[in-house]
């Protein structure tokens, strides 16, 4: 593991510079999670989020990757071990260049509330003047590709287009770090393929870190430069794979040997991750 | 749902319900007649129109009386239980030891504790309106209680990650999820409200005082004027169905479509 502050040679991912001597987003030590009533959830992770990074946690069912997350969200405390957020505790995020929002796998939205309302209610939770918290909103809502939708109510959209309304609603923050439960997992390929592309935007127009969460390994290798791949019962990291892919991610790169050789990789790592986890099928979540 | 379909009626066509009720007492008018059921016994229609127009100004009064005892002690269990449950809400310890003292409110029949009730507070109108207000309070209680706790977790969370205090997660979250149980609350409670005062009238109208409707529903009886005994409880369930559409009407206005028991058409 690497120590704080590291410094990452200026490589050029996806067309992205990261840059160079900065603290790291997110440190994991010896975290681990064991619930009340015995459920071991974790073993203890050691895991390092450089900025800029797009990271993705994979594993089969019970694997703890959804505990991983929520540790990282602070949602859910670790039972031992630490974790740091930009090399310090979680009650100093939110400030600038330390903002941190969570999109999880609902949409979850105020269904009483307006788009408009729903996404601009980190910042009026924050206290950002109305003005400007607006302003943000309206630029955030155009960037999911929702102008003009702003005054209507959740119920009246589709179910991608509540979730981006989410994504909407963490992008108005103007985060620097993503944390995405599976976010979009209950949507159907063609919306999600679609959700991906724009998300790899997003991700690349600014100095964004993110952690996601998926079952797809086809997502994983499309959006991620590292995938954790975790094993299950009890949780734990079983392999880690660098996703080195310097050309654009696109349709093109979907289609390309290099995805499907990517995507071989990743599968056989989910192989031995399921086969190095305990025999009992289906998730125990306490 | 009851209530959905009477919205929806009230909303759609007023043809059905009235053309429903016309036949009725169509039935009704021509069963009598052809029968010839004495008027002491089950008066008709007309008999009871006629009765109704020449007591008018009386059962006016009476309305008056009947139905402002019933908004007094509807607005007392509406600020009350609302005030109770936001209690019940701050803490489960409070919830758990006050909660079956709300329940004892809405098992104790209120014919059987009213003329304690009658005795113990000298001013009638008072003794009424505490009468009526026990028996709408239970379900205000309960309905507001039910909708501050039934919170959609993923929007706790979302609060909770984003740093809400607890005050921001009360207005914009708590309070916002509860308004249509709260809705639901006002609209059985409405009618309480109504049946309380009338069996609290009752009650106090034994004793010589009083002047609403259940007053003059018991004078009628004493005197066997069946016609405005029906005239009197008919303008009861009018009453009771204006509070039932005002309260449906507020509820719309207040949640608009965005709770799915007012939403119509799009799920």
């Amino acid at each position: 593991m690497q120590t704080m502050p590291q410094t990452v040679a200026a490589t050029t991912i996806v067309g992205k510079e990261i840059p160079v001597k900065r603290v790291p987003v997110i440190e994991v030590k010896a975290a681990e999670k064991t619930f009340p009533n015995g459920f071991r959830a974790l073993e203890p992770v050691d895991l390092t989020l450089k900025p800029g990074e797009f990271l993705t946690l994979i594993g089969p069912s019970g694997c703890g990757k959804s505990t991983l997350l929520g540790m990282m969200t602070n949602l859910l405390p670790a039972s031992k071990g630490k974790l740091s957020w930009w090399g310090g505790g979680f009650e100093q995020t939110g400030t600038p260049g330390k903002t941190l929002s969570i999109v999880f796998q609902d949409a979850t939205l105020m269904p009483w509330a307006t788009i408009e309302t729903n996404a601009r209610l980190p910042l009026d939770l924050a206290g950002v003047p109305r003005p400007q918290a607006q302003e943000r909103v309206q630029a955030a809502l155009a960037k999911v590709g929702l102008a003009g939708f702003g005054g209507q109510l959740p119920r009246q959209l589709s179910g991608g287009m509540r979730m981006r309304v989410s994504i909407a609603r963490a992008l108005a923050t103007e985060p620097d770090l993503l944390l995405m439960d599976e976010p979009f997992g209950a949507l159907d390929e063609f919306t999600r393929n679609k959700l991906d592309a724009d998300l790899l935007e997003l991700w690349r127009e600014r100095d964004l870190s993110i952690v996601f969460v998926t079952h797809s390994i086809y997502e994983a290798v499309f959006l991620s430069t590292r995938v954790v791949v975790m094993a299950a019962r009890p949780g734990r990291i079983s392999s880690i794979i660098d996703i080195d892919v310097p050309g654009p991610r696109d349709e093109e790169f979907r289609g390309s040997p290099r995805f499907a050789a990517l995507c071989a990789e990743l599968s056989r790592a989910l192989h031995l991750a399921s086969e190095e986890s305990g025999n009992v099928s289906g998730g125990t979540k306490p | 749902m009851s209530q959905f379909q009477l919205s929806r009626a009230a909303a759609l066509p007023f043809i059905g319900p009235v053309a429903v009720g016309v036949i009725l007492l169509v039935l009704w008018q021509v069963l009598c007649t052809i029968n010839e059921v004495p008027i002491y016994l089950f008066p008709k229609p007309t008999d009871i129109w006629s009765s109704f127009t020449t007591n008018l100004s009386g059962l006016t009064r009476a309305s008056s009386v009947t139905l402002q005892v019933t908004l007094q002690a509807f607005l007392v269990a509406v600020v009350t239980g609302t005030a109770i449950a936001f209690l019940f809400n701050q803490s489960r310890i409070i919830e758990a030891c006050l909660f079956p003292y709300a329940i004892i409110l809405q098992v104790t029949p209120i014919v059987a504790i009213s003329p304690l009730i009658i005795i113990l507070i000298k001013d009638t109108g008072t003794a009424l309106t505490v009468c009526a207000a026990l028996v709408a309070l239970f379900p205000i209680i309960s309905n507001t209680t039910l909708g501050l706790r039934s919170v959609d977790p993923g929007l706790v969370n979302l609060f909770r990650a984003n740093k809400a205090s607890r005050m921001q997660t009360l207005l914009r979250l708590r309070i916002p999820s509860a308004l249509p149980y709260f809705f639901a609350g006002l609209r059985i409670s409405s009618g309480l409200a109504l049946i309380g005062a009338v069996v609290a009238e009752f009650v106090a109208g034994t004793g010589g005082m009083g002047s609403g409707l259940a007053y003059e529903i018991l004078q009628a009886g004493f005197q066997l004027n069946i016609p405005l005994m029906f005239a009197a409880l008919g303008l009861i369930t009018v009453i009771g169905i204006a509070l039932f559409l005002a309260m449906s009407g507020l509820s719309n206005l207040a949640i608009g479509s965005w709770h799915e028991s007012h939403a119509e058409g799009r799920r």
